[in-house]
């Protein structure tokens, strides 16, 4: 397993968090969704954080570019907080990418369009730099060859992908997954996989919430199982397989994994 | 065929033709025979009176005012009359290649902007609003003279057709961009320009265009202070941004829900800001989906500026009146609001093409 983070041995780990969550507590009326969640993402890691329907992981990512707001404790992405109250919220949307269970791309504009408009617009790219840009991303995750085509003409598996090229063309220092394959027909996971794969070897930081456990027992830096709004367990994929803390842990592991 | 079948092999059935279709759409069972005997029927009673009406027994040039109201048919020969009349009205006749040339302008650079092949090019905005400051610059100069030689034209004198135009494209193009920001502000997360969007809103909804029409023509000169003189033309075009804003602003609104939560989502993890959101990734797709919609309130507008006749202003509707009006041809008027109802019908008839075009474009294209 070594060998498939190789690239990232090199990169001392715990060295320059991009991601500081502490003691963060997020309710929805009465619910509690996040309990004391604390967190840190260190960069070029690749963290998988999965647990049950309603658990709170994805209120937990997007806690991270304040798409939810919290009550309590504090966020900090490059040492810049997350806050609507102090006006820092773009700043830290600018250095963090998401890319959305449903894919969300915008219907009216091309691919290329889709990954030029936020360069352009929030950090000011020149048209001709914006575009090339999107080239080179879009070569990357395989789907330059698509570029004018709008998006309701491509596949699910493609249009995801695209969705991956538009947030790296904003060049995040960490990548938000929110459930990236949900929505995909069984034959188009493995194309965003494999992207997803590449990135991870390429050294990029990724926050993923998924439940391709395959994927995580071969990128992932470190698993984080949560459950009613708490961590219940962060370890490295090999440790948390072998040696889960909980019977909870156990049998989720068990439900996904024979399924 | 052969090869095409083999080829595609899972063809649709054929569809039936087009007339087996219609004969059984109109004789398929009981009800629908008698649906369509029974419009035959009444078809018969008035296609032969039509025809005889306004073909057979009509009266072209040079019939006499007398010979047409003795006469049974339609006085065609009072339009070919009063024809400039109910066009251009009060303006003078000898300089009617003004407002001619003036129309042909306006209405190309309509034509010029409504092309949606064009919308995606770089600076097209930009040329648009060039050409738009031109034709107004030549337009103006053109209907009120006093320059280059052309004779001053006064305001009161401009009606009939151009001043319908006028005020139907001024009105509607200014009320559209308002109503955009009276849907985001109703929208709006700032409490006080959510109120000020839903008041504005529902009180304009509620008052009948008339009373505004008549407080913009009465009631604004009194409670403005006597030396801030606005031309009745003015006050007539603003009461017409203000009425319709409200009203495209709630279809735009409803466009907006339309939108999922997800692109809103998307823009804001992109870093956009609100106005960056709204322009680029909000309202276009807003404005596609309320088209069929904000073409139907397009054409009830175009029509309703007809409602200034009642605050005496000689739009096209007002110069027909007057034509009706002639001692000489005293008598004669249905053939007069025909040709008038005919003018609307083409301009609200191009109105609808148009948008049913674009809505297929919107499906179907890019952009």
């Amino acid at each position: 397993m070594t060998h498939n983070r190789g690239s990232r041995d090199d990169v001392a780990p715990g060295d320059a968090a991009v991601v500081r969550m502490s003691r963060v507590n997020k309710r929805f009326g009465r619910l509690h969704v996040l309990k004391n969640i604390d967190l840190n993402v260190a960069r070029g890691e690749c963290i998988v954080v999965f647990g049950p329907s309603g658990s709170g992981k994805s209120t937990l990512i997007r806690c991270i570019n304040g798409l939810e707001t919290f009550e309590s404790g504090s966020i900090t992405v490059n040492g810049i907080p997350v806050s609507h109250a102090l006006g820092t919220i773009r700043d830290v949307r600018r250095t963090v990418g998401m890319v959305f269970q449903q894919f969300n791309l915008f219907p009216h504009m091309s691919v290329l369009e889709n990954c030029t408009a936020a360069p352009t617009m929030v950090n000011g790219l020149s048209a001709r730099e914006a575009a090339e840009r999107a080239g080179a991303v879009l070569e990357r995750v395989r789907i330059a060859d698509q570029a004018h085509k709008l998006p309701s003409e491509l596949s699910g598996g493609q249009q995801q992908r695209v969705a991956i090229a538009r947030a790296l063309c904003m060049q995040p220092s960490v990548l938000l997954f929110d459930e990236p394959t949900s929505a995909l027909d069984p034959e188009m996971v493995k194309e965003v996989l494999d992207v997803m794969h590449e990135l991870a070897e390429g050294g990029t930081t990724m926050v993923c919430v998924t439940h391709e456990m395959g994927f995580a027992r071969s990128v992932a830096t470190r698993m984080v199982f949560i459950d009613h709004g708490v961590i219940l367990q962060e370890d490295s994929p090999k440790d948390l397989f072998a040696n889960p803390k909980s019977v909870r842990i156990e049998r989720f592991l068990e439900q996904i994994l024979t399924h | 065929m052969a090869v095409e079948r083999s080829t595609m092999p899972v063809l649709p059935p054929a569809p039936p033709s087009r007339s087996r279709v219609l004969v059984k759409g109109l004789f398929g069972s009981v009800t629908n025979t008698a649906i369509t005997l029974a419009i035959l029927a009444v078809l018969a009673v008035i296609l032969p009176e039509l025809f005889r009406w306004a073909v057979l027994d009509s009266l072209w040039a040079p019939a006499s005012p007398q010979s047409c109201i003795q006469g049974d048919g339609a006085c065609w020969a009072f339009i070919q009359d009063k024809a400039r009349l109910i066009l251009f009205g009060r303006y003078p006749p000898a300089e009617h290649w003004r407002p001619i040339l003036a129309m042909a302008l306006w209405m190309g650079a309509i034509a010029v902007s409504a092309d949606w092949r064009q919308w995606g090019r770089r600076h097209w905005p930009r040329f648009l609003l060039v050409l738009w400051a031109a034709v107004l610059l030549v337009d103006a100069v053109l209907m009120a003279g006093g320059a280059f030689g052309l004779r001053e034209v006064p305001l009161e004198m401009w009606s009939g057709l151009p001043l319908t135009i006028m005020i139907a494209t001024f009105g509607l193009s200014s009320a559209f961009v308002l109503s955009i920001f009276l849907a985001l502000g109703r929208r709006s997360r700032l409490p006080v320009v959510r109120w000020l969007s839903i008041g504005y809103i529902e009180i304009i909804r509620g008052v009948p265009l008339i009373s505004i029409l008549f407080m913009a023509a009465v009631v604004l000169p009194i409670i403005l202070p006597p030396d801030l003189v606005i031309d009745k033309i003015v006050r007539a075009q603003v009461a017409f941004f203000l009425f319709f804003a409200a009203y495209m602003a709630e279809t735009i609104r409803g466009g907006l829900q339309s939108i999922p939560k997800g692109q809103y989502e998307a823009a804001d993890a992109l870093a956009m800001s609100y106005w960056q959101s709204m322009r680029r990734i909000i309202v276009p797709q807003a404005l596609r989906v309320t088209v069929p919609s904000m073409v139907n309130i397009f054409i009830s507008a175009f029509k309703d500026t007809s409602l200034v006749v009642i605050i005496s202003m000689h739009d096209l509707l007002g110069t027909t009146n007057a034509a009706t009006n002639d001692p000489v041809w005293l008598g004669v008027y249905v053939e007069a609001y025909v040709f008038t109802a005919l003018i609307y019908l083409v301009f609200c008839f191009m109105m609808s093409w148009y948008s049913q075009r674009l809505e297929v474009h919107i499906k179907t294209g890019r952009r």
